[in-house]
């Protein structure tokens, strides 16, 4: 008896995958590698007077102290939603394991940010800090003295988009982290409570690295929800301002190619970009999941 | 019998075939009561006639429509008439065909179409301010001034009475704004002046009102090898004003574009330079008395005031369409460009008309008598024959090189950088954006 499913065809594989491999060359290949051409080209907005100029792009975005300030931007903010959003998402997490009365009502309330759309998610937070009419910096405001505009001030915008990420963010990672949690033997954890283990004890000694790998997953997509999905929420919260204090990698390639109508220079951005996020990728595979516990 | 009627049902939809009418695909970036308006204006030319239908498109925002407009046109599938920003003008230009059939273009200038629809057009007949701007070296006009528009200061009547001011003296002078802003501070108003688009305000129409230049080569006109000049002594000299007013609480910064009018309107600010075309939303909102008056210049500078140099948009035409579009384009431009439409749209939206004819119409309709102040925009634009340096602008990338000024004045008001230093350096960047526009469409 075979326990293998066997395809007896020899093309009915091939046929039935084939529409995903067309939607993946039409929709993920072919855009890519026109970018890599147009990375190579200098052109007029309307494309009529194209020339081949080889890695002069490149070798002016290197040369461009904006495009290293906007490198610092996405680093600062990508460490900054990683950290607080597997941080955050953790610590609720693993309350909501432990609550008894109303735990579907909190799982519910906890996951419902992520069915918001992202540049809903920036408009939202957007009007609570509006320095003029938002709630919250009214209650600044008034509650604690302090003056909130981020029209003007490159920090709190900075800050501003971070909230907004990172919120949309913890119910995906909530997801995760509580599934794990629950596909934790509860064995273990008594055994540890025999033995005189604190929880702070259970927690780092048991629960935390039989979590890691869907830490370490969870590190890996953060990372990729930072660099790439942030995109609507700088959009409809900051434009990438003031003074560039929030222009992220993704979103100058937006501005430039798009506004700026620099093709050539925003097609040699999304290359570095593709990678820098590989190669982060990468060295997250090599030396992080070293210490992955499967 | 039966035949003949046989016949004359066969040939029914056949003639009316040949009576087809031709759309024409209208982009624009006109919201609210304008965006209506702009579909009114096309619903009565389509009424007056039968053989072209004129069809309003809103495409969003007028950086949204340009970059809709350049992925059709390099699809093949661009519309018959684009409503471009002034900033876009020289990305437009130089895809233009220049007739010497050198380089493909995707934009087909407005005197070739007017003259393919053959429909009269006299470029003199238009307000020389605001063609020029849109006219090439020959003297030929490559779009048709749409919805232009200039600076001018609004100021509050009852707060100017509350702070002791006469509320019927407008201030002249930057001097005079100084002072009127110090006694409307201390007569308690939250805040005496704001602008609205403070590059275009505050550098570009500041250069041309003191005749002083932008950038060289006549502001960029006469080629594309033009370089910014606009950190000059009397441009730092405003902006360090404008700073330390921005220190003592006089002025408060509003936003880039037009947010600053709501603090006006909303009587939070009690004096305003913005656009001419604010008018029509001011006066909706405003619950006091309002005035209208000329642009405040320096005094020190001689021969001041000279012109201002418009804002808005234009309409411009796109290449690879079918003549009988072309002749339906041709009509639609000398429809715009009637008297009387004219008249009623600088009437109603507060947008400069861009005949003479228009204007002298308006006057004689005894408009600006029961309207005061809406022909300010006018006068400040047609009293003097502008010069060299109060044409207009015409840079390439100026959408980002307008980002980096209002990127830079922002450091300026948040305290980071000082005049000298944040004009210097948006000269600089804007310059690196000049050459790689140069380079890219030589």
């Amino acid at each position: 008896m075979e326990k293998r499913v066997r395809f007896r065809s020899r093309w009915l594989p091939y046929l039935l995958v084939a529409p995903q491999i067309a939607v993946t060359l039409l929709f993920f290949i072919w855009p890519a590698g026109q970018a890599l051409w147009q990375s190579l080209l200098m052109q007029d907005a309307f494309g009529t007077n194209v020339q081949f100029v080889g890695l002069e792009n490149f070798r002016d975005l290197f040369r461009d102290p904006l495009y290293l300030h906007s490198l610092q931007v996405t680093l600062l903010f990508s460490a900054l939603v990683a950290v607080l959003g597997l941080g955050i998402a953790l610590v609720l997490a693993v309350m909501a394991d432990r609550v008894r009365i109303g735990a579907g009502l909190y799982k519910t309330l906890l996951i419902w940010p992520y069915a918001v759309a992202p540049a809903l998610a920036g408009v939202l937070w957007l009007f609570m800090f509006n320095p003029d009419i938002g709630i919250v910096a009214y209650a600044l405001q008034h509650g604690f003295g302090y003056h909130w505009d981020h029209l003007l001030n490159g920090g709190q915008a900075l800050l501003l988009i971070v909230f907004a990420a990172v919120w949309k963010q913890v119910s995906y990672n909530f997801l995760f982290f509580l599934a794990g949690l629950q596909s934790i033997p509860k064995s273990l954890l008594e055994a540890a409570a025999i033995d005189g283990a604190g929880p702070v004890r259970r927690f780092f000694g048991i629960t935390l690295p039989l979590l890691s790998p869907t830490l370490f997953f969870l590190l890996v997509v953060n990372m990729v929800y930072a660099f790439f999905d942030t995109f609507a929420i700088v959009d409809a919260a900051t434009q990438g301002g003031p003074s560039q204090a929030t222009e992220t990698l993704v979103y100058k390639v937006f501005e430039d190619g798009f506004r700026g109508l620099d093709l050539g220079g925003s097609a040699a951005q999304s290359v570095v970009l593709m990678a820098l996020v590989i190669a982060l990728t990468v060295l997250q595979f090599k030396y992080v999941e070293r210490r992955v516990q499967y | 019998m039966k035949l003949r009627r046989l016949f004359l049902l066969l040939a029914l939809p056949l003639a009316a075939q040949a009576q087809a009418v031709t759309d024409i695909q209208f982009w624009h970036s006109m919201t609210g009561a304008l965006g209506d308006r702009v579909s009114n204006l096309a619903e009565r030319f389509n009424k007056s006639q039968k053989d072209y239908r004129v069809v309003p498109v809103f495409k969003g925002n007028y950086d949204e429509s340009m970059a809709a407009m350049i992925a059709a046109t390099r699809a093949g599938n661009a519309p018959d008439i684009i409503q471009v920003f002034e900033v876009g003008t020289a990305t437009m230009m130089a895809a233009t065909d220049d007739g010497s059939g050198k380089k493909k273009s995707v934009v087909k200038p407005v005197y070739e179409v007017m003259a393919m629809g053959g429909e009269k057009f006299d470029p003199k007949s238009y307000v020389p301010a605001v063609s020029s701007y849109y006219t090439d070296s020959k003297g030929r006009m490559l779009s048709l001034p749409f919805n232009s528009s200039t600076p001018v200061f609004y100021y509050n009547k009852d707060a100017f009475k509350k702070a002791g001011l006469d509320p019927n003296k407008a201030p002249k002078t930057w001097d005079e704004v100084g002072i009127d802003a110090a006694k409307l501070k201390a007569s308690g108003a939250a805040c005496a002046f704001t602008t609205g688009w403070q590059s275009w305000v505050q550098l570009e129409n500041f250069s041309a009102w003191h005749n002083v230049p932008f950038a060289t080569r006549g502001n960029g006109f006469d080629g594309m090898d033009a370089k910014l000049v606009f950190n000059g002594p009397l441009q730092v000299k405003q902006i360090a004003m404008l700073a330390d007013w921005h220190k003592k609480g006089w002025f408060t910064y509003g936003g880039r574009k037009n947010e600053p009018e709501a603090k006006f309107f909303s009587g939070e600010c009690a004096m305003l330079t913005s656009s001419s075309a604010a008018y029509g939303n001011i006066a909706q909102n405003a619950k006091f008395a309002f005035v209208v008056s000329p642009l405040p210049y320096r005094a020190e500078v001689k021969g001041a005031p000279q012109n201002t140099i418009i804002g808005g948009a234009s309409l411009w035409v796109m290449a690879g369409k079918k003549p009988a579009e072309y002749k339906g384009i041709a009509k639609f431009f000398t429809f715009l460009s009637r008297p009387e439409i004219q008249a009623e749209w600088h009437q109603q939206t507060g947008y400069l008309p861009i005949t003479k004819a228009a204007y002298e119409l308006t006057k004689k309709q005894g408009f600006y008598k029961t309207h005061p102040g809406t022909d300010v925009s006018v006068l400040q634009m047609t009293e003097k024959t502008p010069t060299a340096n109060s044409r207009g602008i015409r840079l390439g990338n100026f959408v980002q090189i307008r980002d980096v000024i209002d990127e830079e004045l922002e450091a300026v008001w948040s305290g980071k950088k000082t005049a000298k230093q944040a004009l210097d350096d948006a000269v600089a960047r804007g310059n690196e954006l000049l050459r790689r526009f140069q380079m890219a469409n030589r």
